[in-house]
């Protein structure tokens, strides 16, 4: 597997990324700058956390126009694996590759701190490998993290087991209570209708060895390694 | 060509839910401005521009609005437009 992340001015994770893909997957990763107009010969896109343009106007409203995005855009058309993290995730919602929009936390802070999230559904590419219900420790670092969308967006992620990740209680209950952020339905994360885009808030790239305190994110990347491979692309 | 300025006020969508607007509010009562009944946190945005007609500077600043200035999901946005001098 061929990793291309992409670094914006301000993206923080990119190295994290590209850790977990070399030296954790054993599989390889290049640095795309954001002026650059193509993602290259590569089986996979992330677009990692960070602050792209100081989150300046809405997160990711900017970075949504750098060069590279419309690279980024014609891959998952053609239907490409676009996996997007924190920014990332802003990044595709403003740029209409997933629906809806993250606005500040409810909280109105930042915040850093390690959440539950459980996993609602395992048949994606990014899922294979967890088990259904899983409950996940992962690190969530936003202040822009709170999904919103109209009514018949919701209904229509729900009715089609588009939402992957919800914040969940130390039961695993999505409750008010366990809801990280204020997002809507508790949902953490979301897939495309074609199932090759995926946008999460939590870290999974931070959570990919024991030393971190938690191999929880690890899976979502094997199981990544292990469509590509099938696909004939490892 | 004349110079215009547009202010792009961007507020929450109405029915969406405004944290920022929400803690505000509530500082307001605690200085005991019982009156208040709502309040709503956006942007305000100055944007300077030349165009042929006010019409033209209009639907350009609208297009801005659309495609960069405003999230359609979560904003809405009203456009103040001036004569610059």
């Amino acid at each position: 597997m061929r990793a291309a992340i992409v670094t914006f001015p301000g993206s923080n994770c990119d190295y994290d990324c590209a850790k977990a893909v070399t030296d954790v997957l054993g599989q390889e990763a290049c640095y795309v700058w954001h002026r650059e107009e193509t993602v290259g010969d590569c089986d996979i896109v992330i677009l990692p956390g960070g602050f792209s343009y100081g989150d300046y106007l809405r997160a990711g409203a900017i970075a949504r126009f750098s060069p590279i995005m419309k690279d980024v855009l014609r891959f998952a058309d053609e239907g490409g694996v676009v996996l997007g993290i924190c920014n990332g995730f802003q990044v595709l919602c403003e740029a209409g590759a997933l629906p809806g929009a993250l606005v500040r936390n409810r909280s109105l802070q930042f915040q850093g701190e390690r959440v539950r999230m459980r996993v609602e559904n395992t048949s994606t590419i990014f899922t294979s490998e967890y088990t259904p219900g899983q409950i996940l420790h992962l690190h969530i670092a936003h202040g822009q993290g709170n999904y919103v969308a109209d009514d018949a967006t919701i209904s229509e992620l729900e009715a089609s087991g588009r939402v992957i990740f919800r914040y969940v209680d130390a039961d695993g209950n999505p409750t008010d209570a366990g809801n990280a952020n204020g997002s809507m339905n508790n949902i953490a994360g979301i897939i495309n209708e074609r199932g090759n885009v995926l946008g999460l808030m939590p870290h999974p790239e931070r959570s990919i060895e024991e030393l971190l305190g938690s191999t929880d994110g690890l899976p979502l990347f094997t199981s990544l390694v292990s469509h590509l491979t099938t696909a004939g692309h490892a | 060509m004349t110079s215009y300025i547009a202010e792009v006020h961007i507020t929450p969508r109405a029915g969406l839910l405004d944290p920022e607007g929400k803690a505000v509010q509530s500082a307001l009562r605690s200085l005991e401005f019982d009156e208040v009944e709502d309040v709503r946190v956006g942007r305000l945005i100055t944007v300077r521009m030349s165009a042929d007609s006010e019409s033209g500077a209009r639907a350009s600043a609208v297009d801005m609005c659309r495609r960069l200035l405003a999230n359609p999901v979560t904003e809405d946005f009203e456009i103040v437009l001036r004569n610059d001098g």
